[in-house]
């Protein structure tokens, strides 16, 4: 089931071939964004939340449209708009250092809230924090209440300081929820808390999410039929964005497999925008998010070199499934805790570490490469100490490189792969060594 | 026989070292890098060739015993000559290109004039070369156009001056020519080269005159043996402009690293400072990289900055270090950003703060950085070795043993006279090893 498209922008102009997957997440966005769009006119209520442990299932129960910010700013790093919006935020008042999610949010919303169907964004009718180890989010939700007067909402989750979760942990979020998340919720929407339904939902996310985890798990093959961090942000889209717990979710999930099962069976490499990678030659762990304004260029850097990530922290960062966390119907709102507080960033580091050393063990990869956003504390914070330890622990040579999300002011191409050829030739040097030891 | 040449395409310079099949070191050459790297990468494979003849000239005279302890004395006599030779091909050159030049409107009414100028102008530059390249005399430069460039103006302007012509045209025609004549390589068969030097050695001296039977033979053995280009790898920033497959390029951070095992095998940290980035990198005992960390999005404090705030002070690059060493309370600066340096230097000259003590201060700056950079690489392990054009400066480097004291105790620190060349070392033993398919040769 393929469709051709010719792409217009670069000449000659080259077919490619988008996959059912690529076809459905498509719809699914623009369908997603016009939904969002003419809520004015349709009444439907927005929720604005973010992705790192959403409650996507409990949003839909008051049928309330989910607006993620942080998607926003990526699309619109993708579409080389941040850049003069992150201009825009900094005329207003933001500081250089500020996360430039926050600052291409800002800016947008100070040139017009254009969506990128090229309508206007709607006001939200309520801001949704999850708080999962961003602080930044707290801030960023402190500035859109201000923006739109609109209620907020916190749900606080808290830090997995030991490195596990504990009963009390669990309660604390259900209380929160009970008390105030769902009476709120229920007031803004009119909409009266159904359990059913929300079971229902979480039944959904359990089959998509099973599909995710199994396209995912397909890179420890070799070669590797994916790319699990270029082509994964693709591929967590949908489970972390607006669709978790829906249809559209595991029809693309369940595309998607197909997919990659069938290249896995025809020995196929990752698909990359210049099509397919022909030969594996790098087995790579990428730890930190990437950078949005040059994304193709970066990912080329990799793909030009036979560099395939197989692993990466990025692709667990609305939550990880790695050790088996499935949403679960039938404990439905402690489900929902559990979500929350097992996402990659409220993590301890010893959690990262071993998380990582894993990946790299598990993956048969080459090595840990962490790009460092210069915005983001979230991430960046400890990646240095990450690297040494993980570097120790599994014997494989680690390397740096820095960039930013979506300010293209941070991104040195000439540097960055500088930094990566000397990497891959390091490896190189290392399998030298190896065999003739 | 078998020779193998690495390249290090730097910012500033190129540079080219010619390896045997024992790794020994017979030839290094260096060339700024111009705006065209295809030339400078000839010009600096030609430097090294002409460095190899003289290490094969030493080898084997010293085998032969002939000259006694005058071998050196001779070999840089010849040396001097080899270059006298070059210099003076290169002035036919340019004389040549320049006259070329004097044609069109402008010269309508003074073009004999100017063609009669022009012949004095380089009669007196070829007159005046063999003192240039005498025993003891000071170059300020090694390269054709900075030496040719200023005397030429001096001479211009004084036979302009006399002629009654406009000096600007002079200086017009030689700035059309120089940038050409400089990316042509230099031509003509470098054996004859260095037969005419030899001619001139023996013309000069007549101890080695009276050793002509004995020296000839040698000679033309040795400049018999054919240096084969067998195998040549290339390196720095400018390796993605070099017409080679990707198998002949390696990056300079794994070059660095191996080059600096090679001059010392303890090595385990690298700290090089070069013209645009600072680099540290961790090797194991091999030479092999294990860990590096540079420069991130900026190139504060690195060798541009000094040479920025040497503009500024109006001071030559190499006389900064000297005035720093006089300091005994260095200024304390933190920031490394070279568009701030000038600003930061006359906010404190007006506050009454001493030359020496701002620009130690300074020094100590960069150095922090460096610092920096090295411990997020992984820190300091015995042996410490620091690379790049920094290393010749005493200042950065009394600042630098401080530091390394300070954090990381006593560790032996090496530092390479030729330590520019550490990259295009590694990537001549590279290059060997490639040949002979010898582990760390990194074909994939």
């Amino acid at each position: 089931m393929t469709t051709k498209i010719v792409t217009s922008k670069s000449a000659p102009a080259k077919e490619v071939e988008k996959d059912a997957s690529m076809v459905k997440q498509k719809e699914m966005m623009a369908a997603h964004y016009d939904r969002l769009t003419s809520a004015p006119e349709t009444g439907e209520k927005v929720c604005a939340t973010f992705v790192p442990g959403n409650l996507n299932e409990l949003i839909m129960c008051f049928g309330l449209v989910n607006n993620l910010p942080e998607v926003n700013a990526i699309q619109n790093g993708l579409r080389r708009q941040s850049g003069s919006y992150v201009l825009e935020a900094e005329k207003i008042g933001h500081s250089e250092d500020v996360c430039t999610y926050v600052k291409s949010d800002v800016g947008m919303m100070a040139k017009g809230n254009i969506a990128p169907n090229g309508k206007k964004f709607p006001n939200p009718d309520v801001l949704l924090l999850s708080y999962t180890g961003c602080f930044t989010f707290m801030k960023w939700f402190e500035l859109l209440r201000e923006q739109y007067k609109c209620e907020t909402i916190m749900l606080h989750t808290p830090y997995m300081g030991d490195g596990k979760i504990t009963k009390n942990m669990i309660e604390y979020m259900v209380k929160q929820l009970k008390d105030d998340v769902i009476p709120t919720l229920e007031r803004i929407s009119g909409v009266k808390f159904d359990i059913d339904r929300l079971r229902e939902n979480l039944r959904k996310s359990t089959r998509a999410e099973d599909d995710l985890v199994r396209v995912l798990q397909s890179a420890k093959n070799k070669p590797s039929p994916i790319d699990g961090y270029f082509g994964g942000i693709y591929y967590i889209g949908p489970i972390f964005g607006a669709f978790r717990g829906t249809d559209d979710a595991i029809d693309y999930y369940r595309f998607l497999r197909a997919e990659v099962e069938e290249r896995l069976a025809a020995g196929k490499g990752p698909v990359t925008p210049d099509g397919d990678m022909p030969k594996e030659r790098y087995r790579l762990v990428v730890e930190g998010p990437p950078n949005y304004t040059h994304f193709r260029q970066f990912w080329k850097m990799f793909y030009d070199e036979g560099a395939v990530v197989v692993a990466s922290s990025y692709s667990k960062v609305g939550g990880v499934y790695d050790f088996g966390f499935r949403h679960d119907p039938d404990k439905p709102l402690e489900t929902l805790a559990e979500y929350c507080l097992g996402v990659y960033t409220n993590r301890n580091l010893p959690q990262r570490i071993d998380m990582l050393t894993n990946y790299v063990n598990e993956y048969e990869a080459d090595g840990l490469l962490i790009n460092s956003i210069k915005s983001c504390n979230s991430f960046s914070a400890g990646q240095l100490l990450i690297m040494r330890e993980v570097e120790k622990r599994t014997g494989k040579p680690a390397a740096f490189v820095e960039s930013d999300l979506v300010d293209p002011r941070y991104f040195s191409a000439a540097n960055i792969k500088n930094r990566l050829e000397s990497y891959f030739q390091m490896i190189e040097q290392k399998r030298a060594s190896a065999r003739a030891a | 026989m078998k020779t193998f040449v690495g390249i290090d395409l730097g910012s500033t310079t190129t540079k080219a070292v010619l390896l045997d099949e024992d790794s020994q070191i017979i030839g290094r050459g260096i060339t700024n890098s111009r705006s065209n790297y295809g030339t400078a990468v000839r010009v600096a494979s030609q430097e090294a060739v002409i460095d190899a003849r003289s290490t094969l000239f030493r080898r084997a005279l010293t085998e032969d015993g002939g000259l006694g302890t005058n071998v050196e004395n001779f070999l840089s006599s010849l040396d001097r000559a080899v270059r006298l030779e070059q210099f003076l091909e290169q002035l036919d050159d340019l004389e040549e290109t320049c006259s070329g030049q004097v044609k069109g409107e402008r010269f309508a009414k003074v073009e004999a004039g100017v063609r009669e100028a022009l012949v004095e102008v380089f009669r007196r530059l070829r007159e005046e070369a063999p003192a240039l390249y005498a025993p003891g005399s000071k170059r300020k430069s090694d390269f054709f156009r900075d030496i040719a460039g200023s005397r030429y103006h001096t001479f211009a302007e004084d036979i302009a001056r006399d002629a009654g012509l406009p000096y600007d045209l002079l200086l017009n025609v030689y700035d059309k020519s120089i940038i050409e004549v400089e990316n042509r390589p230099p031509a003509g068969d470098p054996r004859d080269k260095f037969r005419r030097a030899l001619a001139r050695v023996m013309e000069e001296d007549a101890s080695f005159k009276s050793n002509a039977s004995d020296l000839l033979p040698i000679f033309e053995r040795t400049l018999a043996i054919e240096l084969d280009e067998t195998y040549l790898v290339g390196t720095g920033y400018g390796r993605v402009t070099l017409p080679f497959s990707k198998e002949h390029i390696r990056s300079e951070i794994l070059c660095h690293g191996l080059g600096a095992h090679m001059m010392y095998p303890k090595t385990r940290t690298v700290l090089d400072i070069g013209g645009q980035d600072t680099k540290g990198i961790q090797v194991d005992p091999s030479g092999i990289v294990e860990n590096f960390q540079m420069n991130d999005r900026c190139a504060a404090g690195c060798g541009r900055y000094l040479g920025y705030i040497a503009d500024e002070m109006n001071m030559g690059l190499h006389e900064l270090g000297p005035l720093a060493m006089k300091s005994d309370r260095p200024a304390r600066i933190n920031s490394t950003c070279t568009v701030f340096a000038g600003a930061e230097l006359r906010d404190r000259l007006s506050l009454g703060e001493k030359r020496e003590d701002i620009l130690a201060g300074l020094h100590r700056a960069i150095i922090l950085r460096a610092i920096s950079i090295i411990s997020r690489s992984g820190g300091v392990t015995d042996e410490f070795t620091f690379t790049g054009g920094v290393a010749k400066n005493e200042a950065a480097v009394r600042e630098l043993r401080k530091l390394i004291k300070e954090n990381y105790g006593d560790v032996t620190i090496n530092i390479n006279p030729d330590s520019i060349y550490t990259g295009a070392l590694g990537g001549a033993e590279f290059a060997r090893r490639a040949h002979f398919s010898e582990p760390d040769g990194s074909n994939a």
